[in-house]
């Protein structure tokens, strides 16, 4: 039984080539139909490996894909009803950009008047008509990016498959490129998913992002969700924004707990609900680096605030709209602050200055 | 910016320095190193030394009737042209001539088909790929005119007759095969894996896949592969010697008129052959320019 729904389910999927490591360990995933979902790692941890299984390129060594319903590990990709935007784009280099959309339904057998006019439509969806003599070679990478869209589009997929589609473009152009990606998935209605390394590219795209480690997934959830609340270390430092410390957990008490590090007082962290936090572990906990406010010593902290750790400025970069601070606050890692600029530039610091870093009591958040 | 140069002295922010006065790179003119003149002259007696013989030969076979083999020009005229095709004691040049076209077109074919599908075997690796690569070059490397000898006495031996459509056409495809399968190589490096993939997800059969992206994306590689058959077989001496038979190739009946022709006629035969490889090698050239034209063309429209 044919369906149209796009959604997607993985269950158990292991993927190895060489019999010995699997470079997907494991995924169970369930996204939704007309979703556009993010995979998001660093090179190497399975995202596309992953993209390939779901489009039909390759074979799970163990697990199930299902389509719409439908199991369908074995499935050619037409059979499936996926199409997939290559890295490259692979533009077929000898025909022009009708022909190259218009493939597709040559393949299919349909007469060329119809492929012809279908594919017409198809470019004037991208805003391509007056390219559509083109060849590929005529293009700007931009282009080539729209017509390798429609291409895979004109087939009517139920989802689409994007290996890192935007890497191949320079930065104004992967702006620009992205919004015409989501544009695209709202105006087809499918499901899309999207392979990156880039993490500002998952965040502003999906509903559904999905943090992946050797092959497995570390986190999955919306955008915000992922980026606010990382599970890990790992998430916390791979999404970035957050300044993660780890320490000794030195006094529990029925909302909080209290961490030991180089602060007098210790570092004060809410408790999540069941936490099973005990006195004597050793534990992450993130802050958010735009919530971090630095306050220079002997001044009164803000409201709110019951931890502060004397640091020095180890360097300051201007970002236009904040400030970007480096600080020495804890040995081992990193610390960062997001001073927002009128803020800043009202009592400036300079490189060396001493400065009490604080936040929130409220806004730290221990990882697992 | 006030924060981060604070540090830095009043002084090294007003001084600036003033606009080079000559480039740095500027396009020289004239004055060219005395080495130039010399590599120049070697590259002109080299071309000289390549191309000097055969002019020779193309000059002296437009002599008159009075025309010998050495210079100095006696007269001009096409009378050794005529004398090639109407005496019958220079030999079966016309023969000889159609057996060789026949021969070089279907050895080409052969050899385009047979290298394409080699390059598409050899896009993976599989067992024993090395050896089959190595035998192979060996071919390539072996002496022809003992691999033509063996040809020949393998016919002999298994009681075949030996002649130019059967033995000769083997004997030059141990020739052309690795070449064209060398070649073949090359063109197939720039062939992206990721186009048959595409083609895949869209939706293309194997065999549409060949048809419809490999074929038009490689047919210039294709068409220098056919060149090279063409050429090599259409002059091929050493190994068609042993194993063309009781009729020659064309190469083989100038051969054998250099022993007993002693007339220009044989020069004008030079010619004649030469204008034939120029319009092979003119109207191969002309199909790849006109595939990336027709490309660019269909792309304006």
């Amino acid at each position: 039984m044919k369906s149209d729904r796009g959604d997607i389910e993985l269950a158990g999927v292991c993927k190895s080539f060489d019999g010995v490591t699997n470079v997907v360990d494991g995924v169970n995933l369930r996204i939704a139909d007309g979703a556009y979902c993010c995979f998001i790692g660093p090179s190497g941890c399975g995202k596309t490996t992953i993209l390939r299984m779901i489009a039909g390129h390759e074979d799970p060594t163990a697990g199930e894909i299902v389509i719409g319903g439908q199991n369908v590990v074995g499935l050619a990709p037409v059979q499936r009803r996926t199409a997939m935007m290559f890295q490259s784009y692979a533009l077929f280099p000898h025909l022009t950009v009708r022909e190259n959309i218009a493939f597709a339904l040559r393949v299919r057998g349909m007469p060329k008047r119809d492929r012809l006019r279908a594919a017409d439509a198809m470019i004037e969806k991208v805003r391509l008509t007056q390219f559509a003599g083109r060849l590929p070679a005529q293009l700007s990478g931009g282009q080539q990016q729209r017509v390798a869209l429609a291409r895979a589009a004109i087939t009517e997929p139920r989802v689409l498959l994007l290996d890192e589609p935007l890497s191949a473009l320079d930065e104004q152009l992967r702006v620009q490129m992205r919004q015409e990606l989501r544009r695209m998935q709202q105006e087809l209605g499918i499901t899309f998913i999207h392979v990156t390394h880039t993490q500002l590219e998952a965040i502003a795209l999906a509903d559904l992002v999905v943090v992946m480690e050797q092959g497995r997934i570390k986190q999955a959830g919306a955008a915000r969700e992922v980026y606010a609340h990382p599970y890990d270390r790992y998430v916390a430092e791979f999404m970035g924004g957050q300044n993660v410390l780890s320490g000794r957990v030195e006094k529990v008490n029925g909302t909080s707990f209290t961490l030991a590090q180089a602060a007098p007082a210790g570092i004060e962290v809410p408790l999540k609900a069941r936490s099973s936090i005990k006195v004597g572990d050793k534990i992450d906990i993130a802050v958010r680096r735009d919530d971090v406010a630095l306050v220079r010593p002997g001044k009164e902290l803000p409201p709110g605030c019951s931890t502060s750790l004397p640091s020095r400025v180890l360097a300051i970069e201007y970002q236009g709209y904040f400030v970007k601070v480096m600080l020495d606050t804890v040995p081992d890692d990193g610390f960062v602050a997001y001073v927002p600029e009128k803020t800043f530039f009202a009592d400036p610091f300079t490189v060396g200055d001493v400065v009490m870093a604080t936040w929130a009591t409220g806004s730290a958040l221990p990882l697992a | 910016m006030s924060v981060v140069l604070a540090d830095m002295p009043k002084a090294d922010m007003s001084e600036t320095v003033a606009p080079a006065a000559t480039k740095a790179i500027a396009p020289s003119r004239g004055q060219r190193p005395w080495t130039f003149y010399v590599l120049a002259t070697l590259f002109g007696l080299y071309v000289l030394a390549l191309y000097g013989p055969m002019f020779c030969i193309y000059i002296l076979s437009f002599q008159d009737i009075r025309g010998g083999l050495v210079f100095p020009m006696k007269g001009q005229s096409l009378h050794w042209f005529v004398d090639l095709f109407t005496q019958v004691r220079t030999g079966d040049v016309k023969g000889s001539f159609d057996r060789s076209i026949k021969l070089a077109v279907i050895v080409t074919i052969i050899t385009v088909v047979v290298s394409f599908l080699a390059g598409l075997g050899f896009r993976k690796r599989f067992r024993g790929d090395t050896a089959v690569f190595y035998m192979m070059i060996g071919s390539l490397v072996a002496p022809g005119l003992v691999l033509g000898l063996g040809t020949g006495l393998l016919f002999q031996a298994l009681g075949l007759n030996a002649s130019w459509y059967t033995s000769a056409l083997g004997a030059q495809l141990s020739w052309t095969l690795p070449f064209g399968v060398l070649v073949m190589f090359a063109v197939m490096s720039r062939f992206d894996h990721v186009w048959e993939e595409a083609a895949y997800d869209l939706g293309a059969s194997r065999w549409q896949s060949i048809r419809l992206v490999m074929i038009p994306v490689l047919a210039p590689g294709l068409v220098a592969v056919a060149l090279f058959g063409f050429t090599l077989s259409y002059d091929e001496f050493a190994r068609s010697l042993q194993t063309a038979g009781s009729l020659n190739t064309l190469p083989l009946e100038i051969w054998s008129m250099t022993l007993n022709v002693t007339s220009p006629s044989l020069y004008a035969l030079g010619t004649m052959t030469t204008i034939v490889s120029f319009i092979v090698i003119g109207a191969s050239l002309g199909s790849i320019v006109l595939i990336q034209k027709k490309r660019g063309s269909s792309a304006k429209g």
